[in-house]
């Protein structure tokens, strides 16, 4: 069905499609083009921070949009692309390794994600209505309650907006995980990137709701004069940090353990081996998101906790070293002994280890609360998160997009484009960012908009803008190989790399709307392998072919989500006029009419008759 | 509507009769437990030693209402105890530097 | 699978909420929402504790609270859990109307604990001049108790809804879960009452 309908499609229907659409694949599709297009507008806005930054005394942007740009960049990517990114692999992939027809909570599913689409699109309108935020990522009060304008109301709404749908996505994850693996898919057989989903999503689940309540408590004191951070008025500023980073820390988590879990499955396919110690890795990624939670003041060491606080949450921190280091160990020992294949999966991934570990050491280093107070808000710091985020989550991405292109487009992406992609994007990238903790060291502070010159930091960041635009040209050259392949490629095989393991590479691709005609028997971890190994030719099922029931597309989330979108532009702007506050309910009763009618509307999906099933070929 | 009920199997029906009069005994202890409460700050008792009761009373009767009125204790709840307490943890670590490390 | 979610006495599973896969997903998706309530509630909690000393001047707690009213809404908010624990009983015993009737009781009693708190807020304002923008301790404890009452007020709306949309129609394994959902939510937010009235208004009144 699925083919042949798109082929008859015109451009209206197909946009409908999208537009109503509750299908796990299609929506995680949405999600990562969503998230590039974001990926890119961050990147322009890192570019024109570089530009800025390459000489000493530059003007090319005022202070007052540099500090624009910065917030910008770093909510945009955060937010913006590297989560959306993430979660679109979760929702795509995550359910064809657990052998389930969709996700628990279709309709939720699109819902989330319109919201974090609109949330990012709020965020963006700040750029064209007054100004945007410009109070850093971290919003930092009393920064963020004195900033004038506009800009960080939208960065509010916006972020609450999308930070709502990625809570229901990680709700989402959890329920499909523990109630829709199929039969003798045991907790202990799921792929590794089924289990970073898992422990993801019970960081999003806990760490998301601090994040709400910060935004709220920012919200209350900007747009409704509240006094949670008003000091004349026994508000505490120091109470926005730590909701800030209570998420924050684990946010950190929730990008790095998919990313993880996506090296995890890369390499035991192209080294031709089972991930090795795959019981630790799971100990380890549960180690890794307990500690995770508990760590959060490490971004506080300055504000004066005291020794005993500081003594605490240093020594924590370090212990996250230890299940970090299984995780590479095991990974290297993946590759130990393996018939190895590199292409540009491989490379991400392999690049990966080394970047990482940089990241992870100076990680260490930071961690030692002493210490801290030489490296605070300096380059070094900014040195020691791009290298974790970027030499982590971003090519664990870019890893993952290689390794999966096939099975969510149905094309394998160009192997000489990737490489030319990658070296560029590798090398600019080490450019960038290793000379940054020098100038770090040299006492450069971040977030500066000018240095000045003869004082030891004007080559070191004209070398580090330099490496910036090679990392801009990697990713032109990757963008190019996308539209060349769309438009170019051959149609990929169910198991293009011919030694996929998981069930994702036993169904065609890209996989058919129903998932899997019949539900796998799945006999151990690596359930494919076990049958290609037995000599099967695809995997025994479980259950004799029947009708699939299927839930309906609903057009409702859309609205509801513009609902919210209209109601939240309504709280912006009723400080100025209360005029605004009747946008503000009529915003509100379109969500809560649709959550309504939601409600009242009986629902009972529709069935894929198995006539039909047996007509379509494998 | 009777008649329908008096079809179901006897033994699920004796089995919720007297699941509901657990329901019944754990409301008696609620109410019990927050009269206490009331009472111990109504006599205006020194706070080093009305607030641990208080707190603990609170405990105990939101563990009833967890494990009665919401069925933690049924059969099948694991993973919902597990997500539950990771969240009480998370509960408890964010207050406990909320009342010790937010200074002045 | 048939469409047919009507329920006979035959056929009437032992839990009619988590007899259907969909029932089955809500229950335990409700659950896990919880679990993010729970953080939620508890950095609002962390926040009135670290403020709620900071009247500026103004009104503190020792000077606002009373214990009769607390009192009076406590019992009803806790009668209001029992008698959703009730209907429950019904539902499972395939008794529509008797579940239909405990439900509205536990909205009755929750309309009249809402209207308790919106008299204490507007005694508060009018007769103490104690409003959201008071204090940091006015602001938290209005956020604080606020959000429960939103949530009291988003479970009556849901429950209302659910009660007279199925008025006619009866029980089903199409609805079944979704009252069972809401009890659960139901008894959370009781939960979060029990530790409002101990955290703030309890501990309030003796330090």
């Amino acid at each position: 069905m699925s083919i042949a309908s798109t082929q008859n499609k015109g451009f209206g229907a197909i946009l409908w499609d999208y537009l109503t659409t509750v299908d796990h694949k299609k929506i995680g599709n949405m999600y990562i083009a969503a998230g590039a297009f974001f990926f890119i507008l961050g990147g322009i806005e890192a570019l024109i921070i570089r530009i800025q930054l390459m000489a000493p005394e530059n003007d090319f942007i005022s202070a007052g949009l540099y500090n624009e740009m910065i917030t910008m960049h770093g909510t945009t990517m955060i937010f913006l692309a590297a989560t959306p990114i993430l979660v679109g692999f979760m929702n795509a992939i995550m359910p064809l390794q657990i052998g389930a027809r969709d996700v628990a909570f279709p309709f939720l599913n699109s819902l989330g994600f319109w919201l974090f689409l609109f949330g990012g699109i709020m965020l963006n309108l700040s750029w064209f209505l007054g100004g945007a935020p410009d109070a850093g990522w971290t919003a930092y009060t009393p920064l963020s309650t004195q900033s004038p304008g506009h800009g960080v109301d939208f960065y509010v709404m916006g972020l609450q907006l999308s930070g709502a749908g990625t809570l229901m996505g990680g709700i989402n994850f959890l329920v499909t995980i523990v109630t829709m693996r199929a039969p003798g898919m045991t907790y202990m057989r799921m792929p590794l990137f089924t289990w970073t989903t898992f422990v993801a999503s019970i960081l999003i689940l806990f760490a998301f709701p601090a994040l709400t309540v910060g935004l709220f408590l920012l919200m209350f004191d900007r747009m409704f004069g509240s006094a949670f951070f008003d000091v004349a008025l026994g508000g505490n500023s120091v109470i926005w940090q730590h909701l800030f980073w209570i998420f924050g820390h684990p946010e950190v988590y929730i990008l790095i353990l998919p990313a993880f879990g996506i090296f995890s499955e890369i390499f035991p396919v192209f080294a031709k081996k089972r991930l090795f110690g795959y019981s630790s890795m799971v100990f380890a990624t549960f180690m890794i998101a307990f500690l995770g939670f508990m760590v959060w003041a490490h971004h506080m060491f300055t504000v004066g906790l005291g020794p005993v606080a500081n003594a605490i949450f240093a020594v924590a921190t370090m212990a996250i070293a230890v299940p970090t280091g299984i995780k590479i160990f095991n990974w290297l020992a993946t590759m130990w002994g393996g018939s190895i294949r590199i292409n540009s999966a491989m490379l991400w991934s392999l690049a990966f280890i080394p970047s990482f570990t940089i990241g992870g050491m100076t990680g260490v280093m930071l961690a030692a609360s002493t210490a801290d107070f030489q490296y605070h808000d300096t380059y070094f710091v900014v040195a020691h998160f791009h290298y974790v985020i970027v030499g982590g989550v971003v090519f664990g991405i870019l890893a993952g997009l290689h390794y999966w292109w096939p099975k969510l487009f149905g094309k394998v992406l160009h192997e000489g484009m990737g490489k030319i992609a990658f070296w560029l994007f590798f090398i600019g990238f080490h450019l960038t960012f290793f000379i940054q903790h020098f100038l770090g060291l040299m006492g450069m502070p971040r977030r500066y908009w000018v240095f000045l010159e003869n004082q030891g930091l004007d080559t070191g960041n004209l070398v580090s803008t330099i490496g910036a635009f090679l990392m801009a040209l990697g990713s032109i050259v990757f963008v190019i190989n996308v539209v060349y392949t769309t438009m170019k490629g051959e149609k990929a095989s169910a198991d293009p790399w011919g030694t996929g393991r998981t069930l994702e590479w036993a169904i065609s691709s890209p996989a058919p709307e129903y998932n899997f005609k019949q539900l796998p028997l799945v006999r151990g971890l690596d359930p494919l392998w076990i049958e290609k190994m037995d000599g099967n030719v695809k995997m025994t099922p479980a259950e004799p072919l029947n009708d699939i029931h299927m839930p309906n597309g609903s057009i409702l989330p859309l609205i509801m989500t513009i609902g919210f979108f209209i109601a939240s532009l309504g709280f912006i702007y009723q400080v100025d006029s209360k005029a605004w506050l009747i946008v503000l309910y009529a915003g509100m009763a379109i969500a809560l009419g649709c959550m309504l009618i939601r409600s009242l509307k009986d629902d009972h999906g529709f069935h894929i008759h198995k006539e039909d099933l047996e007509r379509e070929a494998d | 509507m009777t008649d329908h009920t008096n079809k179901l199997n006897s033994f699920r029906r004796h089995k919720q009769k007297e699941e509901m009069k657990h329901q019944v005994i754990t409301f008696a202890l609620m109410i019990i437990f927050t009269l206490i409460a009331f009472l111990v700050v109504a006599a205006g008792m020194d706070k080093t030693y009305v607030i641990p009761v208080i707190l603990t009373l609170a405990v105990v009767q939101v563990g009833f209402q967890f494990y009665y009125f919401m069925h933690m204790k049924d059969k099948g709840h694991e993973v919902i105890a597990a997500l539950i307490y990771g969240g009480i943890w998370i509960a408890i670590i964010t207050i406990l530097t909320f009342t010790t490390i937010i200074w002045w | 699978m048939s469409q047919d979610h009507s329920l006979n006495p035959e056929s009437f599973p032992q839990d009619p909420a988590k007899a259907t896969q969909e029932g089955k997903h809500k229950y335990i998706g409700l659950w896990f929402f919880l679990g993010g309530e729970t953080v939620l509630f508890a950095c609002l909690f962390a926040t009135y504790l670290a403020l709620h000393q900071s009247t500026a001047g103004g009104p503190s707690s020792q000077d606002l609270f009373g214990l009769e009213l607390v009192f009076i809404m406590t019992i009803l908010l806790l009668t209001s859990s029992l008698t959703s624990v009730y209907a429950i009983y019904h539902m499972k015993n395939n008794n529509f109307k008797k579940m239909q009737l405990w439900f509205g009781i536990t909205a009755l009693l929750g309309i009249a604990f809402l209207a308790c708190e919106i008299y204490e807020f507007a005694h508060y304002i009018h007769e103490y001049e104690f409003t959201f923008r008071s204090s940091a301790f006015g602001s938290a404890f209005y956020t604080l108790v606020g959000f429960h009452g939103g949530h009291v007020v988003f479970g009556l709306s849901w429950l209302i809804a659910l009660m007279v949309r199925n008025a006619k129609r009866g029980l089903s394994l199409y609805n079944a879960p979704k009252y069972n959902t809401f009890a659960i939510y139901w008894h959370f937010i009781d939960v979060v009452w029990v530790f409002i009235f101990t955290v703030v208004y309890l501990m309030g009144m003796v330090s």
